[in-house]
């Protein structure tokens, strides 16, 4: 039964990032992510950790990925030119990642990272993150809101439009972004 | 490896495949914004396969170590998206192959 409901949702998760990658709309393909966020934190649950599992939807599918689908909106969801202009990118491409898989594929079944033996139960508590995170984690942790902080100040500084309009933008005729 | 015994090597193997459709993603997209999304698939691969080591190690390390990728990823998303809007203002595309110009 626990079989099953990971193979479920394995494809479904490999299913929807590649049909992300290989959709025409980028607004489809926000939403796909959406989906394929949502079977990670599932899987989340299944390895006991509920409380990453609703940060996980909490932070990526609720305010990440709704970013996303602002700029996407703002954009008016042109999705340009699909493919590249090199030939050899695509048969190149697919060709690194298919090494890259039959790479790491050795590294994931090496035997003595898993053991091979089914999962130990973690005694998972919200609680002992916590713990963990404001005792032997307090200077990442404190570095982390500066760095927010930053991207808070950067965010607002490059995306402001600016007191003069480029000659580029002029060209474009860009009133409305 | 047992087929109907899930370990710590099925996470792994999910997360590799994860991993490499992200890689595939910004191999073969010129959409900025794909690519973008591609990046978030890769860092998500790489949080699953965290949590399912820390399991499996039963320590919670792993899953502070998620935390911080999420708080960077979110912060990363936030300059990411303002540098596509901008570069959407001054070029008029998100295609990445027109980004080819110093002069803004």
């Amino acid at each position: 039964m626990d079989a099953l409901f990971f193979y479920l949702i394995a494809i479904v998760a490999v299913a929807s990032a590649l049909a992300m990658i290989f959709g025409r709309n980028a607004t489809h393909s926000v939403l796909l992510m959406v989906v394929n966020f949502a079977m990670v934190a599932m899987l989340y649950l299944t390895l006991g950790a509920p409380f990453l599992a609703a940060v996980q939807i909490l932070v990526y599918a609720g305010a990440i990925l709704i970013l996303f689908l602002f700029v996407v909106m703002l954009m008016g969801n042109d999705p340009g030119p699909l493919w590249e202009q090199l030939r050899i990118q695509r048969p190149a491409g697919l060709l690194f990642t298919v090494l890259l898989i039959a790479g790491l594929v050795p590294v994931a079944t090496m035997a003595n990272v898993t053991g091979g033996q089914a999962l130990a139960p973690l005694s998972d508590d919200p609680k002992v993150l916590a713990e963990s995170l404001y005792s032997s984690y307090l200077l990442p942790f404190e570095v982390t809101s500066l760095i927010l902080l930053v991207a808070l100040v950067g965010a607002v500084v490059l995306a402001k439009r600016s007191a003069y309009r480029t000659e580029r933008e002029e060209e474009l005729h860009l009133d409305e972004v | 490896m047992e087929l109907m015994t899930i370990t710590t090597t099925h996470y792994l193997l999910l997360s590799a495949v994860l991993f490499s459709l992200g890689v595939m993603g910004v191999l073969l997209r010129r959409s900025a914004i794909i690519v973008f999304l591609s990046i978030e698939l890769m860092l998500n691969a790489v949080n699953l396969s965290f949590v399912a080591l820390s399991k499996h190690m039963g320590s919670a390390d792993g899953q502070v170590v998620v935390f911080f990728v999420m708080t960077v990823a979110a912060a990363e998303v936030a300059v990411g998206l303002a540098l596509i809007v901008a570069l959407y203002r001054s070029l008029g595309t998100t295609d990445v192959d027109k980004v080819h110009e110093l002069r803004g």
